[in-house]
C-alpha cells in the first residue's frame, strides 16, 4: 500500500461522518432556517459522500485487493470480538458508488419534489440517517456491523414509508404500511440473526475474512450446516429483497414519498438482500443445494411479479412490482454463481429504476400541482393520458428509463439483463425458461405502461392540467436518463471491465462469453411485447371510463395478475390469521396459569412478610436475644465445617 | 515493660489527620467564634477539609506504605490501594452528606454546631477502619466511628423517636462492641498476637479458641453492617435519627465494616477461609431474605430504605462469602460499595428534599404524584430505584453483576440463587416508589437546593457512568483488591 492510498484510506469515516454531520445540523437547527435549507444541507452532505466513495475509489484503483480499516472495538465479550472494522474492497466500493452517487441525485430531486411540505426537515434527516445505515452495511467488515446497518436501514424505510403517517386508507394506511414493512422484514432478520449464530457457533468468529478464510476447512462441500446457514442467509436477504414468499410488503411501501421509493424501494435497500448473498459467496459456493434455491427462488419470483405488475393501473405499483420482479433476476444471477451479472444488474437497474421512480414521482407532481391533491387518482394511470406534450422532458426520460428496463439494445438494461439471461443458458434452463418469460412480460408492462401515461389523450381534468416539473427535478432526471443509456459501458461484452474489477474481490471466475443467440431471443421478444403493447393500447388509445383491454383478453387470468396472485390474502389467512388466534389463546392461558400462580405466590410472599415482621419487635431484649441466637448459630457453622 | 517510640510516617496517615483536625478545629472555633459563625462555616470547612484528605488520597493511589512500626513488630497501620480506595469512598460519602445536610438542618431546626465536627469524627474513624494492621487498631477505629454516630442518631433530641433510637443503638452498640473485644481476646488467646500478619500465621493451629474469637469478631462486625440477625437496631435508628445521619451511616458505618471485616476475614483468617466461608454464607442468605422480605411492608421511606440497606450489606457479604475461593471476591465487594454510595446517597437526597418537616413526609404515600410535581427529581429517584434492583443500565446492576459472577467462582451457587431470587423480590418495593411516583397524583413542594440539587445530579452521572463503563472502574477495584491481600501476606 502506498502512500497516497493510504493517505486516501484515512478520508474513509468522512463517508459517514458527512450525512450524520448533515442530519445532525437539521435536527438541530431544523426548526429554525428556512425549509429549502434543509434540503441543501442534506443533498451536499450525500455529495461530499460521494466525493470520498469516489477517493476510495481512486485508492483502489491503485491497488485493487482492498485492505480492512479498523476505527475501534466495538463489543468484547469472551472469544467474540467485533471491532468497528470496515471492508473497503472493489464490491463495497462498487456499492459505496451507488448508494451516494444516486443517493446525490435523489436528494437534489427531493428538494424540488418535497417543496413546500412541512415535514420536509424531518425528511431529509430521514434520509441522511439511512446513508448513513446503508453505508455501514455495504461497508461493515464482519456480520454484527452489517448488521447494524442492516436494521438501520430497516428503520429508515419504516419511518419514512410512513412519513406521511396520517394519510392512507382511513388515515392509518400509511402508518400500517410502514408496520408491514417493518414486520415482514424482522422475520427475514430472523434468518441473518440465526445465521450469525449458527456461525459464530462453528467457528468462533464473526469477521468476513477469518469466516470464509475458515468455512472452505470447516464444512465439507453440502454438509448440513452449511446448507442451513446459507438458507438463513437467504431468508434474510429474501426479506430485504423482497423475494418469495416475503416480497408483499414492497408494493405498500410506495405509501412513501416518491424519492423514497426511487432511492430505498427500488435502487438501494432493497439491493442489500443481493449484496449480502454477493458478500458471502464463499459460503454459497460450499452449498450447492442452497445455490440452486437462491436461482429457483429469484427466477420464480422474477416471472411472478412481472405478471402482476402487467395487471397494475396504480403508476407506482407498477414499478414496484417490476422491481421485485429485477431484484428477482439479481438474486437468480448470483444463485448461479454469476456474481458480476448480478452486481451489474444491481448497478444498472438502480440507475434505470431510479429514474424511473423520479419520473413517475415528476408525473404525479405535475398532475398534483395541477390542482387535484388526492393521491389514489393522482396514482392512476386509467386517469392519466397524453402527459407526452404536457411534460416533454419527463416523458422522455422516462422513455429512456422503460427502454432500458425492457432490455432494448444498447440501453444499460440489455447489456446486464442479457448477461444474467447467458448465465441461466448455461447454468439451469428452467431458470432460463422463467427469466426470459418474465423479461417478455417486462417489456410488456412498460410498453402498456408508456402507452396508458403518455400518449393519447387525457382522461381526466388533472391530466388536462398537468405541468412540466421544475429544473431542479428535471436535472437530477437528464442525468440519470444518461446513465441509464451509457451504463451498460460498464460491463460491455468482450471488455468485462467491471468483471475484472469486481474479480479482487469475488475471484476471478470464468468470464461469460457473448451468447448470440440468447441475446437475439431476448431481444427479439422484448419487441414483439412492446408490439403487443402497442396493438393493445397504442393503436386504439383507451379513452376515458374504459376498460382496459387486457382485462377480456386475459379473463381469469387478470383477475388473478390483477390481484397479485392472492398472495397477500394467503400469508393473511395462512399466517397472520392463525398467528393472531394463537397469541389470543396464550393471553387467556397466560391470565388462567400464570397470573393464577403469580397470585398465588404474592399471598405467599405476604403470608411469610407478616409472620417475618412479628419477629422485629424493635424491642431491646429481643435484639440482644437475635445477637446471641447469632452467636450461636455461627459458632455452630464455623465448628461443624 | 519498656515503651519504645514506634516509627511514624505522618504523610500516611495525613488524611485521617485532616478530617479529625477538621473536626477539631471546629471544636475549638467555638470558643473564638459566635455560634452563629460556626455554624455558617462549618459546612465550608468541612468540605475544605475533605477535598484537602481527598487530594492526598488521590495521590497516594498506587503506593504502599506502612507506619506506627513498635520494635520487633508488625506495624499498625497499612496504606494500600485497598485502604486508598476505601479512603475514597469515605470521603466522598463525607462530600455527599455535607451538600445533602447543609440546607436541611437548617431547615428542620437542627442547625447544632456539633453535627459536623461529629461526622468527621466518626469519618476519620471509617478511614481508619481500612488501614488498621492490628485487631486492636481495628477496634479503637470501631469504636472512633461508632460514638460520634451515638450521638449523631440523638441530634434531633428531645424527640423521643431519635432519643428512643440514640439509646437503642448504643446499648446494642456496646454489646456487640464488648463480644468484638471478647473475640480479639481469645484470638489473642489462640495466636499470642494481635497484629494481623501474626494472627495469619498462628490461626489455623488456634484450635477451638481461634474458632470462638473468629466467631465473636464476626458478630461484632455483622453488628457494624446490619446483618441479619445482628441488624435488628437499623429500622429504629434509621427512622429516628435525623435524615442525614440515616444517609450517613447506611453508607459510611456500614463500608467501614466491611472494610476491617476484609481486611481482617479475607487475609488474617484467611487460612481459616473453608471454615468460615459457610457461616458468612449462611449470614449472608439470611439478611438477602429477611432484609428483601420484610422491606415490601415497611410504610415509611426511611424504614424501607433500612431494609434496603440491610439487604445490601447481604449481596456484600455474598462477595465476601466469595473471596476465598474467588480471585474476584474482594473486588467485587468493593465494586458493589462504591456503587452503592452513589445510588443509596442520592436516594437519601431526595428522600431529604422530600420530607417537609422534621419526621413529616417520610411515608411511602407522600411519594404519590412527585413525578408531575418535579419530574427530573422523580426520574433521578426512580433511576436510583432502578439501580437499587439491579437492573441496568446502573452501577447497581454491575455491582450485582460482579457479585454473582464471583459468588458463582467461587462454587457457592445456592448462595447465588439466593441473591438473584431475592433480588426479584426487591423489585417490589423499589418499584413501588416508581409507581407512587408516576401513577398517583399527590401535593406538597419539595426542598431543592443548589446544594442538594448538585448531590442529586453527581450522584445519577455516577451510578450512570458506573453502569455503562463497569470494565474500567472495576480494573481499579481489582488493583485494590490485589494489592491489599499481597502486601498482608507478605507481611
Amino acid at each position: 500500500m502506498d502512500a497516497l492510498q493510504k493517505l486516501m484510506f484515512n478520508f474513509f469515516p468522512l463517508l459517514f461522518l458527512f450525512p450524520l454531520a448533515g442530519l445532525l445540523l437539521n435536527v438541530a437547527n431544523g426548526r429554525f432556517w428556512h425549509k429549502p435549507i434543509a434540503g441543501i444541507i442534506a443533498s451536499s452532505a450525500a455529495g461530499l459522500s460521494f466525493v470520498v466513495a469516489i477517493l476510495q475509489w481512486v485508492a483502489l484503483l491503485r491497488q485493487p485487493d482492498g485492505t480492512v480499516i479498523i476505527l475501534g472495538t466495538w463489543l468484547q465479550v469472551g472469544t467474540l470480538n467485533v471491532p468497528f472494522a470496515f471492508q473497503v474492497d472493489t464490491l463495497s466500493v462498487t456499492m459505496m458508488l451507488v448508494v451516494t452517487g444516486i443517493g446525490t441525485l435523489i436528494h437534489l430531486y427531493a428538494i424540488g419534489y418535497m417543496y413546500g411540505d412541512p415535514g420536509v426537515t424531518r425528511f431529509f434527516v430521514y434520509l441522511n440517517l439511512f446513508l448513513v445505515a446503508m453505508l455501514l452495511l455495504v461497508s461493515a467488515a464482519n456480520y454484527p456491523l452489517l448488521f447494524v446497518g442492516w436494521e438501520g436501514v430497516g428503520l429508515c424505510s419504516y419511518l419514512l414509508i410512513g412519513f406521511w403517517f396520517d394519510r392512507g386508507e382511513g388515515g392509518t394506511g400509511n402508518a400500517n404500511a410502514g408496520r408491514k414493512a417493518f414486520v415482514v422484514n424482522r422475520v427475514g432478520d430472523l434468518g441473518l440473526i440465526l445465521a450469525m449464530g449458527l456461525l459464530f457457533w462453528q467457528l468462533g468468529t464473526l469477521t468476513f475474512d477469518d469466516v470464509f478464510a475458515q468455512a472452505t476447512a470447516v464444512f465439507p462441500v453440502g454438509s448440513p450446516l452449511i446448507v442451513a446457514i446459507t438458507l438463513l442467509l437467504l431468508l434474510g436477504a429474501a426479506g430485504k429483497s423482497a423475494q418469495i414468499p416475503l416480497f408483499i410488503w414492497l408494493p405498500d411501501a410506495m405509501a412513501g414519498p416518491t424519492p423514497v421509493s426511487a432511492l430505498i424501494h427500488a435502487a438501494t435497500m432493497v439491493t442489500a438482500g443481493i449484496y449480502l448473498i454477493a458478500r458471502s459467496h464463499v459460503l454459497f459456493a460450499l452449498a450447492p443445494v442452497s445455490q440452486t434455491a437462491v436461482s429457483l427462488i429469484g427466477a420464480s419470483t422474477a416471472l411472478l411479479a412481472a405478471t402482476i405488475a402487467t395487471a397494475q393501473f396504480d403508476i407506482k405499483r407498477v414499478l414496484a412490482y417490476s422491481t421485485i420482479s429485477q431484484l428477482g433476476f439479481m438474486v437468480a444471477a448470483i444463485g448461479m454463481g454469476a456474481y458480476v451479472a448480478g452486481i451489474f444488474h444491481l448497478i444498472t437497474h438502480a440507475f434505470f429504476k431510479a429514474l424511473l421512480f423520479l419520473a413517475a414521482g415528476s408525473v404525479i407532481h405535475g398532475l398534483e400541482h395541477g390542482g387535484h391533491s388526492d393521491p389514489v387518482t393522482l396514482q392512476d394511470m386509467g386517469q392519466m393520458g397524453g402527459l407526452r406534450q404536457r411534460m416533454p422532458i419527463t416523458f422522455a426520460v422516462y422513455l429512456v428509463g422503460a427502454l432500458a428496463l425492457a432490455g432494448i439494445p444498447p440501453l444499460a438494461g440489455f447489456f446486464s439483463k442479457d448477461e444474467i439471461l447467458a448465465a441461466a443458458w448455461q447454468a439451469n434452463r428452467a431458470v432460463y425458461i422463467m427469466l426470459t418469460l418474465a423479461a417478455f412480460a417486462t417489456a410488456f408492462y412498460m410498453g402498456r405502461q408508456v402507452w396508458l401515461v403518455f400518449m393519447g389523450e387525457a382522461r381526466s381534468e388533472t391530466a388536462v392540467s398537468a405541468h412540466e416539473s421544475p429544473p431542479i427535478m428535471t436535472i437530477p432526471l437528464l442525468i440519470l436518463a444518461a446513465l441509464a443509456i451509457v451504463g451498460g459501458g460498464l460491463n460491455l461484452p468482450g471488455v468485462h471491465t467491471l468483471g475484472h474489477w469486481l474479480g479482487h474481490t469475488l475471484g476471478h471466475g470464468e468470464l461469460l462469453s457473448f451468447n448470440a443467440t440468447v441475446a437475439l431471443t431476448a431481444t427479439l421478444l422484448a419487441l414483439l411485447a412492446v408490439g403487443l403493447a402497442y396493438w393493445l393500447y397504442g393503436r386504439h388509445p383507451l379513452g376515458a371510463a374504459a376498460t382496459d383491454p387486457l382485462t377480456q383478453r386475459l379473463g381469469p387470468l387478470f383477475v388473478l395478475f390483477n390481484q397479485g396472485w392472492w398472495v397477500n390474502e394467503m400469508v393473511e389467512w395462512g399466517i397472520k390469521r392463525p398467528f393472531c388466534h394463537l397469541s389470543t389463546v396464550l393471553a387467556h392461558s397466560d391470565e388462567a396459569i400464570f397470573a393464577w400462580a403469580e397470585r398465588q405466590l404474592v399471598h405467599t410472599v405476604q403470608r411469610g412478610t407478616a409472620v417475618l415482621r412479628r419477629t422485629q419487635t424493635g424491642q431491646l431484649n429481643w435484639n440482644v436475644a437475635g445477637i446471641i441466637v447469632g452467636l450461636l448459630l455461627i459458632w455452630l457453622l464455623l465448628r461443624f465445617s | 515493660m519498656e515503651f519504645v517510640t514506634p516509627t511514624i510516617n505522618i504523610l500516611i496517615v495525613l488524611p485521617v489527620l485532616l478530617v479529625a483536625g477538621g473536626g477539631a478545629l471546629l471544636m475549638l472555633l467555638e470558643l473564638f467564634m459566635a455560634e452563629e459563625r460556626v455554624k455558617q462555616w462549618a459546612p465550608t470547612l468541612a468540605i475544605i477539609v475533605l477535598a484537602l484528605a481527598f487530594l492526598q488520597t488521590i495521590g497516594l493511589w498506587g503506593q504502599t506504605h506502612t507506619t506506627f512500626t513498635p520494635e520487633g513488630s508488625s506495624p499498625m497501620v497499612i496504606l494500600d490501594n485497598f485502604a486508598t480506595f476505601l479512603n475514597v469512598i469515605f470521603l466522598l460519602t463525607g462530600f455527599f452528606t455535607v451538600l445533602i445536610s447543609v440546607n436541611y438542618l437548617p431547615r428542620v431546626g437542627l442547625n447544632r454546631s456539633e453535627y459536623y465536627m461529629l461526622m468527621l469524627f466518626s469519618l476519620s474513624g471509617m478511614m481508619l477502619m481500612g488501614m488498621a494492621n492490628d485487631l486492636i487498631l481495628v477496634f479503637l477505629a470501631l469504636e472512633v466511628l461508632s460514638i460520634p454516630l451515638y450521638i449523631l442518631a440523638g441530634l434531633s433530641r428531645p424527640r423521643p423517636e431519635s432519643e428512643e433510637s440514640a439509646m437503642k443503638y448504643f446499648f446494642l452498640g456496646a454489646f456487640s462492641s464488648a463480644i468484638f473485644v471478647f473475640g480479639i481476646a481469645l484470638t489473642y488467646g489462640a495466636t499470642g498476637s494481635t497484629a494481623l500478619p501474626a494472627v495469619l500465621a498462628g490461626v489455623s493451629n488456634g484450635g477451638a479458641l481461634a474458632l470462638a474469637g473468629v466467631a465473636m469478631m464476626l458478630v461484632g462486625f455483622g453488628f457494624k453492617v446490619a446483618a441479619a440477625p445482628f441488624h435488628m437496631w437499623t429500622p429504629d435508628v434509621y427512622e429516628g435519627a435525623p435524615t442525614v445521619v440515616t444517609a450517613f451511616m447506611s453508607v459510611g458505618a456500614k463500608v467501614g465494616g466491611f472494610a476491617a471485616m476484609l481486611r481482617v476475614f479475607v487475609s488474617a483468617f484467611g487460612s481459616l477461609g473453608q471454615t468460615w466461608v459457610p457461616a458468612v454464607a449462611v449470614i449472608a442468605a439470611i439478611t438477602l431474605i429477611i432484609g428483601n422480605v420484610v422491606a415490601i411492608v415497611q410504610p415509611n421511606i426511611k424504614r424501607m430504605l433500612a431494609y434496603s440497606s440491610i439487604a445490601h450489606a447481604g449481596y456484600i457479604l455474598m462477595a465476601v462469602a466469595a473471596s476465598v475461593n474467588s480471585p474476584d471476591g474482594v473486588s467485587a465487594a468493593l465494586f458493589y460499595m462504591f456503587a452503592y454510595l452513589f445510588t443509596n446517597l442520592g436516594a437519601f437526597a431526595i428522600a431529604i428534599a422530600a420530607e417537609r418537616k422534621l419526621g413529616e413526609g417520610v411515608m411511602l404515600d407522600d411519594y404519590k404524584g412527585l413525578a408531575k410535581r418535579s419530574p427530573l427529581l422523580a426520574l433521578a429517584m426512580a433511576y436510583f430505584m432502578l439501580s437499587l434492583t439491579g437492573i441496568p443500565p446502573t452501577g447497581g446492576f454491575s455491582g450485582k453483576f460482579f457479585v454473582f459472577r464471583a459468588t458463582l467462582e467461587a462454587g457457592l451457587v445456592w448462595l447465588a440463587v439466593v441473591g438473584v431470587i431475592t433480588s426479584v423480590v426487591s423489585g417490589y418495593y423499589y418499584l413501588r416508589v416508581v409507581y407512587l411516583m408516576y401513577m398517583y397524583d399527590g401535593e406538597g413542594e419539595l426542598h431543592t437546593k443548589p446544594a442538594l440539587l448538585t448531590a442529586v445530579a453527581l450522584t445519577v452521572l455516577a451510578t450512570l457512568v458506573l453502569g455503562l463503563l463497569p470494565g474500567a472502574w472495576y480494573e481499579i477495584t481489582k488493583q485494590a483488591a490485589l494489592q491489599g491481600l499481597q502486601v498482608l501476606a507478605g507481611g
